[in-house]
């Protein structure tokens, strides 16, 4: 069984010549077939956690470990890790000028699959999974994600998602730009990966919304650049009413206070 | 109609529709169009048609200095049964119908070459094999002239295939009769050293189609002039281009569609992709719809691919229309770039970077390269691209 586990994980990012330090210390463990929501206030390093494990060269891993099965994903390339079976769908997707999303996809497939896959079968494939998330078949004609609303490049990322079938899936704010309609679709995709038992899923949100449609497992409070509790998926909704303040509020949580709400 | 997206510091992206009494393409020339370079000031520099040309790496070629040495340039013409080969002389009545030379160069060019090459394809022939025309730089200074003159519904795909070094000046006229299909393709594969300089002159005919396809690699400074004109009404005019502008290169396209006929067509796509230091690709399309064009149905395109910093473009479309009895007129410029979020982002999906790379330029020229259409020369600018990729990154 497929395990992520982050250890005491330090990131520092670079901005404005100075050093500064985003992730103190960041403990978690995902394994597959497990979902687990990270909820925190902005800027509090949810993004940096997504990007620091898919390799990102602006952030700077200064401490901790992070393996996947055993193995050391810190020394991966950014390509190593997703063929390793990472998968980041990401806030801010990047458009790509010059690449049609069809021949993206496949040679993304190809590359995560270690061999083309057969046109036949891909097409109906792509077709299917387009179709599923009630994407116009005219995407795969277009440039990756240029010009697409926000709720098609998320829509986009989740189609990835569904054909690249990760071991490990982080989904950062996926819900975020998306209406009611579009966020039961997204939902229903990364429902559909989730089924299969195979993936782990690291779902990164602000707001308890998506987590009606995609339920979790475990629910982490992420602030100040750790996880500050941990619980099952009550503590959403006790987030959900009484805010992140009890989190962020009077300077930096100590580690490992698993219910600080109560404190 | 004109669109900039993520411009690189340092590049322009400017883009104007003017609707004017009379064209302002002339008016900004620094002096009306001739044959004799005698009637072209020698420029400074600072002229709207030299502004983003450096001067001090023409070789000459625009001040008199550059003498044509014998060892300038090999030609040589392999053709289809159909197809007469000549070499003429300065006096061929033939020469120059197409286009007048609009700056000192093409007239420096259209002044000195000694000998020219026609090529003539008979009334009603339809080639089924391409005509090829070598041009090889034996590394010294040359002037040329070539004329290809398709005789009425004559059909013919010309490829003039450029290679090794040379500083050459020199114009090409492109004769099309009545319904006649002519394809062009020019490859400018120079070495790293070349200068290459020309006007290309199309004329043509009544209910006639001229497809251009201009490909540029090589060389240390590149500057054609691609130019339609049309001799009667139901012309259709491709301009089709593609540019990989790598370190310390200077590779100019400026295009000029004259639409002086009324219901013609035209058609210009150009895309560059650019890498390297001092990399700088220049493009300007102008287009012009006279009084007389209606019925014109005219668009025209430019885009820019940025791959590393340090590169630069200027693109400037520009329409100018002085009737309003046309079917359709637009153009769009934009320039953009392959960035580290870029390859991040494909990298995130298990594509190494050197395959994101090629993915993102194979990507972007495919629709040119496929308007080609003869298999073996795609496949070699294909490769040529791809090493260009790897050797500089
Ligand atoms: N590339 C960067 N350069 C400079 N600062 C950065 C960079 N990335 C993150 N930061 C800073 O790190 C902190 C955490 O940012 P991050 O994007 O990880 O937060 P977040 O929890 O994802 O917030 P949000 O809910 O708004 O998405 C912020 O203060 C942010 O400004
Ligand atoms: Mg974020």
């Amino acid at each position: 069984m497929a395990t992520l586990e982050i250890r005491d994980l330090h990131v520092t990012v670079e901005a404005d010549n100075a050093t500064k330090e985003i992730l103190k210390g960041v403990d978690l463990t995902v394994k597959q077939g497990e979902t687990h929501a990270i909820m925190g206030p902005n800027g509090s390093g949810k993004s940096t956690l997504a990007y620091s494990l898919a390799g990102h060269p602006k952030y700077t891993v200064t401490g901790g470990t992070v393996t996947l099965d055993g193995e050391d994903v810190l020394e991966m390339s950014v390509d190593e890790r997703a063929r390793a079976g990472l998968f980041l769908a990401m806030q801010y997707p990047v458009e790509i000028p010059g690449v049609s999303v069809s021949n993206f996809l496949r040679t993304s497939a190809t590359a995560i699959r270690g061999e083309a896959p057969k046109l036949r079968t891909w097409v109906k494939e792509v077709k299917e999974t387009m179709a599923g998330l009630q994407m116009d078949p005219a995407f795969a004609e277009r440039n990756v994600n240029e010009g697409f609303s926000g709720g098609e490049k998320k829509r986009h990322e989740i189609l990835q998602l569904e054909l690249l079938k990760p071991k490990i899936a982080v989904l950062d704010e996926t819900d975020s730009g998306l209406d009611v309609d579009a966020l039961k679709t997204v939902s229903e995709g990364v429902n559909r990966v989730r089924e299969s038992g195979e993936v782990g899923t690291l779902l990164i949100t602000h707001y308890t919304r998506i987590l009606k449609y995609i339920k979790p497992d475990f629910v982490h409070v992420f602030a100040n650049g750790r996880i500050a509790a941990s619980g099952g998926a009550e503590l959403a909704d006790q987030l959900e009413n009484e805010g992140y303040e009890a989190y962020t509020k009077g300077g930096p949580v100590s580690g490992g206070n698993s219910g600080g709400a109560a404190a | 109609m004109a669109e900039a997206q993520n411009t690189p510091a340092g590049s322009t992206t400017a883009g104007s529709i003017a609707v004017a009494a009379e064209s302002t393409v002339a008016t900004r020339m620094s002096a009306p169009p001739s044959f004799d370079v005698a009637d072209f000031p020698v420029p400074h520099g600072r002229e709207e048609e030299w502004r983003f040309t450096p001067l001090e790496r023409l070789r000459g070629l625009h001040d008199g200095t550059a003498v044509a040495n014998g060892g300038g340039v090999k030609v040589a013409i392999e053709a289809p049964e159909g197809v007469t080969v000549e070499t003429v002389g300065r006096d061929d009545s033939r020469l120059g119908k197409a286009g007048t030379p609009v700056d000192r160069v093409a007239a420096q060019a259209y002044s000195s070459f000694e000998q020219a090459s026609v090529v003539t394809v008979a009334k009603e022939a339809v080639l089924t094999e391409p005509i090829r025309i070598a041009v090889h730089g034996e590394g010294g200074v040359a002037y040329g002239h070539q004329l290809i003159e398709l005789g009425a519904f004559a059909e013919a795909v010309v490829v003039i295939d450029h290679t090794g070094d040379a500083v050459l000046a020199a114009n090409v006229d492109y004769v099309l009769g009545d319904g006649a299909k002519l394809t062009v393709v020019s490859v400018q594969d120079w070495d790293d050293t070349a200068v290459h300089v020309g006007q290309h002159n199309a004329l043509i005919g009544r209910d006639a189609s001229f497809k251009s396809i201009v490909v540029t690699l090589g060389g240390d400074l590149v500057r054609l002039h691609p130019r339609v004109a049309y001799a009667a009404t139901g012309g259709e005019a491709e301009l089709f281009g593609l540019y990989f502008t790598d370190k310390g290169q200077h590779q100019e396209h400026r295009l000029l569609v004259d639409h002086n006929t009324p219901h013609c067509k035209s058609n210009a796509v150009y895309k560059g992709a650019l890498q390297g230091d001092g990399a700088h690709a220049v493009w300007i399309g102008d287009v012009l719809i006279q009084a007389a064009a209606e019925g014109t149905d005219t668009y025209e395109m430019n885009r820019n691919l940025v791959l590393t910093d340090g590169a630069r473009v200027d693109s400037v479309p520009n329409l100018e229309i002085e009737t309003g009895e046309i079917v359709g007129a637009g153009h769009a410029s934009a320039t953009g770039r392959f960035d580290d979020e870029q390859l991040f982002y494909l990298q995130s999906r298990g594509i190494p970077a050197e395959e994101a790379r090629r993915l993102v330029v194979r990507g972007f020229f495919a629709e040119l390269v496929q308007q080609i259409g003869l298999p073996d020369l795609e496949a070699r600018l294909i490769e040529k691209i791809e090493t260009e990729l790897k050797a500089s990154v």
